[in-house]
């Protein structure tokens, strides 16, 4: 990896492109810009950048539609980058094929790291089937899980649940796509399952479930696992 | 030394005012006015006309009849004519004046010949006057032909010159209000050379006129007529014009004449020289009629509505007064309304008691007018028909059954009594019989009780009188009574029938009132237009009996057709087009009016103080007597009333928003301005410092956390602002989704994290405590705004106490902290929107306590807060929620 990846920034504030330019490229990636939808179409064809951060309020075409049109055919990454307030339309981008997401105002260094994840998870590289998070360690293959060296006596479910968010650690899952990945797609809608297997989850996996450090809340969207 | 002498009396300065605005917006009428037919009045109109075409006025004929004289013909020639409009009226066809073509044509000037005609059945108005009326206030220039005996004041003297009784009259009114007017005088040889030489009418018809009204006598009265009206009107002009430019002028000022009327034939020319009178005095003029306990029959109540008409058409104003006394409502009214004369008509003798009551009347109002002149009017009603007139005797109206009921009683007590006699000696039969004949008064008309006192009488003189079974009287104390008996019964029997009268009156007045103050009652209480229409709705039905449909104005001021359906009311496009004009002019119009009256309905406007909102129609088939119609002015005035209330609430409503917003938009500017410009200057001081200076890492690394700590609090601003917006615009939608407390405090706690270093936190949750049903991010939002003041004013290394439970169906969290707690007169208003504690330190914007206000009724819970025993405040969130069922705990304990 000593090519320098590019990032394409797909913003129509040109404060935002600014920082992001600054930021990304003082971190070793290269940036293109675009400032409308349809120019962020044209940059991701021709340029070919290993991610996408993409605004949900572009002044053309609506965020989403760009975010649909750019998957028809691009497999890589892409980073929401939008106001708060738009839960719906976080959501809605998630489910449209976006990778995670960031509000505005963001921390900087938030968005490295989300970034970082979103290209290390992109790799396609074969994942480790040992995951160590602290003093948890989850092994993928042998379906179990360890705290403290200690075995954790989880149900299949609870180990399931446990094992879609670790290997997805940093980056956000919606709680429908939780629901349907571990109890299908009749499952939709029934948060209140999730919350209950969370809510034993972290009595389990963390060293205080009052303030939980590994299966964290993202209000109203769903939830994510630290890296 | 005497100020006044050179001011204009007020009054008639206002009103003369008053007349020239109304005329400055109306278009002009010039009449053109002459004696009779064949002086030239169209001619001399056409001619006019000619010349202000030249002058390039858009000129036009609207209406104008040329009597087949080439002439005039020729003359109207030139001009655009609008085409008579012509339509089917039962079986003929009439044609008449397209009066909604020349309003729509709109020219400077119409022409319109005759201004008295009268409309044929179907038309619009009744008379052609009220269509150029019409015309007036679409600010159209009017010029018209009128001839003196179509004046209403003039019409009887008219007839009695020519003995020709004319039919199609013009009210005085319009005649006055004219703003020009042009006679056209010919001297009587010069018109009669005119008739025979056949330019007024075809050679036979010419004879024909010339003998029964062309003559010189005549021709001379009425030129004369003519001219002394045009010389009065002079008069009252140069009056008028001294009034206004303030002329010192030998003027009376402030004579007001009163005309008593009464629903005889007598009084309409009354009423026609009390105008003559009033117009030659420069005086106003009023009718008044009393209503008394007499009851006019139909007759009688025709004249009396005829009287009305007249009285209207004459620009009398004309005032309905209800006392049985006649005097005293005459006196009172005049003395009320300043009036100077009472003119009244000389009383007609039917009969003794009339004789007596009415000279009594005469008596008493000259006695108790004061220093009011009373002007008595001679009658010159032949005499004959005063006593051919019936006997004012109370008419016979009972029915056949209560005839029949008072002789069964009279005949069954009569028995009673014979088989009793013998006890009871036949004089005092008589007591008993009158008892009962008075008794029956109370239940009956005075027919039946003429009956039975007669045969009451005769029962007692065949049966009972010594000798019995004969109508001879043997002793002279016997026939004494007998008379006497008779007498009594008859008298007793009138007089009760007339109490009764009399009470049914009072009663119907009470009932009026009554209904009245149910009204005024049940409108008061009524809230919103669609509940004002349903009492309006149903009172009509209740009181009137009648069917009614309101229609109200919309936003532009105009009558819509109504959407909603009512089957029992449907209004067609031709009534709908009646109720447009009600509304705009205000005048009742449809059936039974003057205008429009072939509609199916009667339209009422309904008229406020200040605006017009709408009109009533109604279907009725008989016409309201004058009292009905008072009574129905009455009630529709108060309906009208609330509407214009209600409207004007809604307006008032509408302006407290306005004001409330423009309130709101001042303190916004005043507090977020402070609060944006803090962090703002703190962050381009810090930047620019890190641009321009070379600091040490150590300042570098302070001035970027203060740089983000600024911005921290800006973005703060920004939110809480964004979430005023979104309450204040009302789009407040919870997604309510199942929520774990612990995670929702967790939540708030770690973002907060910096300004809860500083406190020792408590968080007591119990450990039963079920998911809830709240929209995660309000709730977060609430809490943090919470808990966030709370650091702001508490001191330092107090505790902090947050606390959750849930207790039937209600989620409870609360906030406590040892900080100072909240004034005890201000406590209540710290909700409220930008509301601060009276010196509470800098920073801040009042907007986060509301916010969580708002966000915490979003999801129909409350939020309180109260101060602490031993100091600091509580806040306490309470909402209803629904947790879990069985099963899902089901799963819980599945492990």
């Amino acid at each position: 990896m000593n090519l320098p990846e590019t990032i394409l920034v797909i913003d129509d504030e040109v404060q935002i492109r600014r920082l992001l330019e600054i930021t990304l490229s003082s971190n070793g990636f290269k940036i293109s810009e675009a400032g409308t939808g349809r120019e962020g179409l044209v940059s991701a064809a021709t340029h070919h950048p290993a991610l996408i951060i993409l605004d949900l309020g572009l002044p053309d075409i609506d965020g989403i539609e760009t975010l649909k049109k750019i998957r028809e055919w691009y497999q890589k990454p892409i980073i929401i980058l939008s106001v708060k307030n738009s839960e719906d339309d976080i959501i809605n981008a998630l489910d449209n094929g976006a990778n995670d997401y960031l509000t505005k105002p963001f921390k900087t260094g938030e968005l490295l790291a989300r970034i970082r994840v979103a290209l290390r998870q992109n790799q396609g590289s074969e994942v480790d089937p040992i995951l160590t998070f602290g003093t948890l360690t989850i092994d993928l293959a042998n379906h179990i899980a360890r705290k403290n060296e200690e075995i954790l006596k989880l149900t299949s479910t609870e180990f399931s649940l446990l094992a879609l968010l670790a290997k997805n650690s940093g980056r956000v899952l919606t709680h429908q796509s939780i629901l349907k990945e571990i109890w299908g797609f009749g499952y939709i809608g029934q948060t209140q399952i999730l919350r209950v297997f969370v809510a034993q989850l972290r009595k389990k996996i963390e060293d205080d479930p009052a303030k939980p450090k590994l299966l964290i809340t993202e209000s109203g969207i769903g939830y994510r696992f630290h890296e | 030394m005497d100020f006044k002498d050179n001011r204009p009396d007020p009054d008639e300065l206002l009103a003369s005012l008053k007349l020239e605005e109304e005329k400055s917006k109306r278009g002009k009428l010039k009449i053109f006015f002459g004696m009779c037919a064949g002086v030239g009045k169209t001619y001399t109109m056409l001619q006019t006309a000619h010349a202000e075409k030249l002058k390039g006025c858009d000129i036009i004929i609207g209406y104008v009849e040329t009597h087949n004289r080439k002439e005039t013909a020729d003359l109207a020639d030139g001009f655009e004519l609008i085409p008579r409009k012509t339509y089917q009226y039962k079986s003929t066809t009439v044609s008449e004046m397209d009066l909604d073509a020349i309003i729509a044509r709109k020219p400077r000037i119409v022409l319109v010949d005759e201004l008295a005609h009268t409309n044929a059945p179907g038309s619009r108005h009744a008379k052609r006057y009220q269509d150029v009326l019409e015309i007036l206030d679409n600010g159209i220039n009017v010029y018209t032909t009128v001839n003196v005996q179509h004046l209403e004041s003039r019409s009887d003297t008219v007839a009695q010159i020519t003995g020709i009784i004319v039919r199609e009259t013009l009210p005085d009114e319009i005649f006055e209000n004219a703003d020009e007017i042009e006679v056209i005088d010919l001297t009587p040889d010069e018109l009669m050379q005119r008739l025979s030489d056949g330019k007024v009418y075809t050679p036979e018809r010419s004879k024909e006129a010339i003998e029964s009204f062309f003559r010189k006598g005549n021709i001379t009265a009425l030129r004369e007529m003519a001219l002394r009206i045009v010389a009065d009107r002079v008069d009252k002009q140069l009056h008028e014009y001294m009034q206004l430019k303030r002329i010192k002028g030998p003027w009376k000022s402030g004579l007001h004449l009163l005309v008593a009327v009464s629903h005889t034939q007598q009084s309409a020319k009354l009423l026609r020289w009390a105008k003559n009178l009033s117009y030659t005095m420069g005086a106003d003029l009023q009718a008044i009629y009393v209503e008394t306990s007499y009851r006019p029959d139909l007759k009688e109540s025709e004249q009396l509505n005829k009287n009305i008409t007249l009285s209207r058409q004459l620009g009398i104003k004309f005032r309905f007064v209800t006392n049985s006394d006649m005097v005293k409502a005459i006196v009172d009214f005049a003395q009320k309304e300043n009036i100077t004369h009472i003119i009244i008509g000389k009383p007609r003798v039917r009969n003794l008691l009339t004789l007596l009551r009415l000279g009594n009347f005469v008596n008493r109002l000259i006695r108790y007018s004061g220093n009011i002149d009373v002007y008595i009017l001679g009658s010159d009603l032949q005499s004959k028909d005063k006593f051919r007139e019936k006997v004012s005797l109370p008419s016979f109206t009972s029915n056949i059954r209560q005839y029949f009921t008072a002789s069964l009683i009279i005949i069954v007590t009569a028995i009673i009594c014979f088989s009793i006699k013998e006890f009871i000696g036949y004089q005092v039969v008589s007591f008993a019989l009158l008892f009962v004949v008075s008794t029956l008064a109370f239940f009956f008309g005075t027919g039946p009780i003429l009956l039975s006192a007669s045969l009451s009488a005769l029962i007692w003189d065949f049966f009972f009188i010594p000798p019995p079974y004969t109508l001879h009287v043997d002793r002279p104390e016997d026939m004494l009574m007998l008379i006497m008996f008779f007498i009594i019964a008859l008298l007793s029997g009138v007089l009760t029938s007339r109490i009764k009268r009399q009470e049914m009156k009072i009663r119907i007045r009470e009932e009026r009132t009554n209904a009245l103050y149910q009204l005024t009652r049940e409108l008061s209480t009524a809230n919103g237009i669609d509940e004002v229409i349903s009492i309006a709705k149903n009172d009509i039905r209740k009181y009137f009996n009648l069917n009614c449909r309101i229609l109200l104005k919309n936003e532009d001021n105009k009558l819509d057709y109504p959407t909603q359906k009512d089957t029992t009311f449907t209004i067609s496009k031709n009534d709908m087009s009646v109720a447009i004009w009600t509304f705009q002019h205000s005048v009742k119009a449809g059936k039974h009016t003057d205008t429009l009256p072939s509609a199916k309905y009667t339209f009422y406007p309904l008229k406020g103080n200040q605006m017009n909102l709408g009109v009533i129609a109604i279907q009725h088939e008989i016409i309201f007597t004058q009292g009905e119609e008072q009574f129905w002015e009455a009630f529709i005035s108060q309906i009208s009333g609330k509407f214009e209330r209600e409207y004007l609430r809604g307006m008032a409503k509408q302006a407290f928003i306005l004001n409330e917003s423009d309130k709101l938009y001042k303190t916004l500017f005043n507090s977020i301005s402070h609060e944006l410009r803090i962090p703002v200057a703190t962050i381009m001081g810090a930047s620019d410092s890190l641009l321009t200076t070379q600091h040490t890492d150590e300042i570098r690394n302070e001035l970027s956390y203060e740089i983000f700590k600024a911005s921290k609090r800006l973005n703060r601003l920004i939110e809480n602002l964004l979430n005023m917006s979104r309450l204040e615009s009302g789009r407040i939608t919870p997604r309510f989704d199942w929520c774990d407390i612990h995670d929702l405090i967790n939540k708030v706690t770690e973002s907060l994290q910096d300004e809860l270093k500083l406190f020792s936190l408590h968080i007591v949750i119990p450990d039963d405590m079920p998911f809830v049903k709240i929209d995660f991010g309000l709730m977060e939002q609430v809490l943090y705004n919470l808990i966030y003041n709370a650091t702001q004013y508490a001191s330092t290394s107090t505790n902090l106490r947050i606390k959750a439970f849930y207790d039937n169906g209600i989620m409870t969290l609360q906030v406590m902290d040892r900080g100072p707690g909240f004034p005890a007169k201000e406590i209540s208003l710290i909700f409220n929107k930008f509301y601060r504690v009276e010196g509470s330190k800098a920073g801040g914007t009042g907007l986060g306590l509301s916010i969580a206000k708002g966000f915490t009724e979003a999801h129909k819970g409350t939020i309180t807060v109260e101060n602490r025993q031993n100091g600091g405040a509580k806040f306490t969130i309470k909402i209803p929620t629904e947790i879990p069922q069985e099963e899902l705990k089901g799963i819980t304990t599945n492990k």
